[in-house]
């Protein structure tokens, strides 16, 4: 242990994490008919309400159906969604109200298997998530073609990457108030600038330069072509940065939460 | 004589010396030196912020101690916690079962976590279902026990990896006498199958009914170690008459009797004494004192050892 309380050694990965994993899951399958309800309700919402209510407007966007359009950037900004959420208010009920970390730490696991279990359930959330709303953009007829299988595992990198500063808000937050700021100044942002709605180049320039570095604008960038069925460009960019926010993120979290429970 | 005389004693299953933590600068746990023999009930004795929980939290790696030496399993701490844990049991001092499962969820998630499989989980669930008295509970919801059953469900699932050695943080705090009773009889068992207990309480009386050994801790310092009997015929000889609202004078008259000590506690006169006898035949003569005649217990040597001001 450094001198500034901080555990910095790197985090190992090992199969017990899978165990944390399969705790999450086995409590989502309990409430299964709520959590699909959400994951089908809301974007079906999004989809009809938005898509042909503005569509009818807006006709094509991008050369693509705005429907399309938007199905893409909704498949993106919900596995943001699904995976921040889970990060957030699930981690912290189960790290600080409902002590299950405590009770787990008791057992061979470490924090580095428990964070590499959250972040890996995240990502699985995102997926059910994104592959919800997939399904209901397939059957309103946005789809373009069997490319947009490929979104699926960008859907899962896309959970990771979010899941990492989430777990590190949960680590930090003295309570549940504290997400406003993340949500607010963050996660709201990255919804509304990131090209979920629209393309990003209708910004002033120097805006389009700062959303860069959000994680949501590369998510869009993969998963729109993908579920249109166009070709990609540039996939290497994108695919780093989802990466790089996954293991940095992860790295962190981990660091942070070892200070909470490992004192 | 002892036929196992001249053999040396097996070396301890856990060994701290000058063991120490600080949070910042402030000392919870100060230099304390212990061994805990394998196969008997050790305890950790002390008022509120003795340290005793954080000196567990040491025991299963999970809190690195700031100096000091420590192994357990004849393995040094913390950096063996992994394989440590995977032989202990713990049952910690606030619930914390997965609301979400039912009893038997609980157990085999937990299981899991061991790297245990449902196979080998399954029939050890039953076993210790039925050794806690919860066998017609196995498919309940947690929200749906009462504190005395979730306590005992804690205590089945610190076994689920039929550990060696089972940490226990204030087992009985807030539960009902017949509760306690129970638990005190399965932990006496787990003690007669072999197992190493370790547990902290203030209940001095939970502590002379189940350990060998003690340790008595105040403000991160060990005061005093030994088994409860001997420290109680070492510290508080003979028997004790707590007399409520002494009339006045009795104190004074009390005071000559060099065969009695006397301890004034608010409204109460704690008189200490070998002779207890001839002081209740000289309360009774005097007539109209309210008084209460026991033998010492270990609470006397704890209340003598570490003060009578709160401790908060």
């Amino acid at each position: 242990m450094s001198s500034s309380g901080l555990d910095w050694r790197l985090p190992r990965l090992r199969p017990a994490a899978l165990t944390v994993c399969r705790r999450n899951w086995k409590v989502w399958r309990k409430l299964i008919w709520a959590g699909l309800l959400m994951n089908f309700g809301e974007p079906f919402l999004y989809l009809i309400g938005l898509g042909f209510g503005l569509g009818v407007f807006i006709g094509q966007m991008a050369d693509m159906p705005y429907l399309t359009f938007l199905a893409s950037g909704v498949v993106a900004a919900s596995a943001m969604q699904t995976a921040t959420f889970e990060g957030m208010y699930s981690v912290f009920t189960r790290m600080v109200p409902q002590q299950t970390y405590d009770a787990m730490l008791a057992t061979p696991l470490e924090v580095d298997d428990i964070i590499a279990g959250e972040m890996l359930w995240c990502g699985c959330k995102a997926l059910i998530a994104g592959i919800a709303i997939l399904c209901v953009a397939w059957l309103l007829g946005a789809v373009g073609d069997a490319r947009a299988l490929l979104a699926i595992p960008v859907i899962f990198l896309s959970g990771l990457c979010f899941a990492g500063p989430a777990i590190v808000m949960s680590a930090l937050s003295p309570n549940y108030d504290f997400f406003a700021y993340y949500q607010t100044l963050l996660l709201t942002p990255m919804f509304i600038l990131c090209g979920v709605f629209y393309p990003t180049s209708t910004l002033p320039e120097l805006m389009q330069s700062l959303i860069q570095v959000l994680p949501l604008t590369h998510a869009v960038a993969l998963v729109r072509p993908l579920v249109a069925g166009i070709p990609l460009d540039g996939v290497l960019v994108p695919l780093l940065v989802l990466a790089a926010y996954a293991v940095g993120f992860f790295y962190l979290a981990v660091v942070l939460v070892r200070r909470r429970l490992i004192v | 004589m002892n036929p196992a005389a001249g053999i040396a004693a097996p070396p301890p299953l856990i060994v701290a010396e000058q063991l120490a933590k600080r949070f910042g600068d402030r000392p919870v746990v100060r230099d304390i030196d212990f061994a805990i023999a394998a196969g008997q009930c050790f305890g950790f004795l002390g008022p509120n912020g003795a340290g005793k929980t954080t000196t567990l939290r040491m025991l299963l790696g999970l809190s690195p101690p700031s100096g000091g030496r420590l192994e357990v399993f004849g393995e040094p701490m913390p950096a063996a916690g992994r394989s440590v844990r995977a032989r202990m049991g713990v049952v910690p001092q606030a619930d914390n079962l997965d609301p979400d499962f039912t009893v038997v969820e609980n157990l085999i998630t937990y299981g899991r976590y061991f790297g245990l499989t449902e196979a080998t989980l399954r029939p050890r669930i039953r076993d210790l279902l039925d050794f806690v008295e919860l066998g017609d509970r196995a498919g309940a919801r947690i929200d749906t026990l009462s504190g005395g059953m979730k306590r005992r469900l804690t205590i089945a699932r610190a076994l689920i990896n039929d550990p060696e050695l089972v940490i226990l943080d204030e087992p009985t705090t807030g539960l009902d006498p017949q509760v306690r009773h129970l638990i005190w009889a399965r932990l006496r068992e787990l003690l007669a199958r072999g197992k190493t207990l370790i547990l902290t309480t203030h209940y001095m009386e939970e502590a002379e009914r189940l350990c060998d050994d003690l340790v008595i801790m105040d403000r991160g310092r060990i005061l005093e170690r030994g088994a409860p009997r001997a420290l109680v015929r070492e510290h508080v000889p003979g028997d004790v008459v707590e007399v409520r609202h002494p009339p006045a004078g009795l104190a004074e008259s009390l005071a000559e009797d060099r065969a009695i000590e006397l301890e004034t506690v608010g409204e109460s006169l704690y008189c200490y004494t070998r002779e207890a006898h001839a002081l209740v035949d000289r309360l009774e003569a005097r007539g109209g004192v309210t008084y209460l005649h026991r033998p010492a217990s270990l609470e006397d040597v704890f209340l003598r050892l570490t003060g009578r001001e709160l401790h908060e």
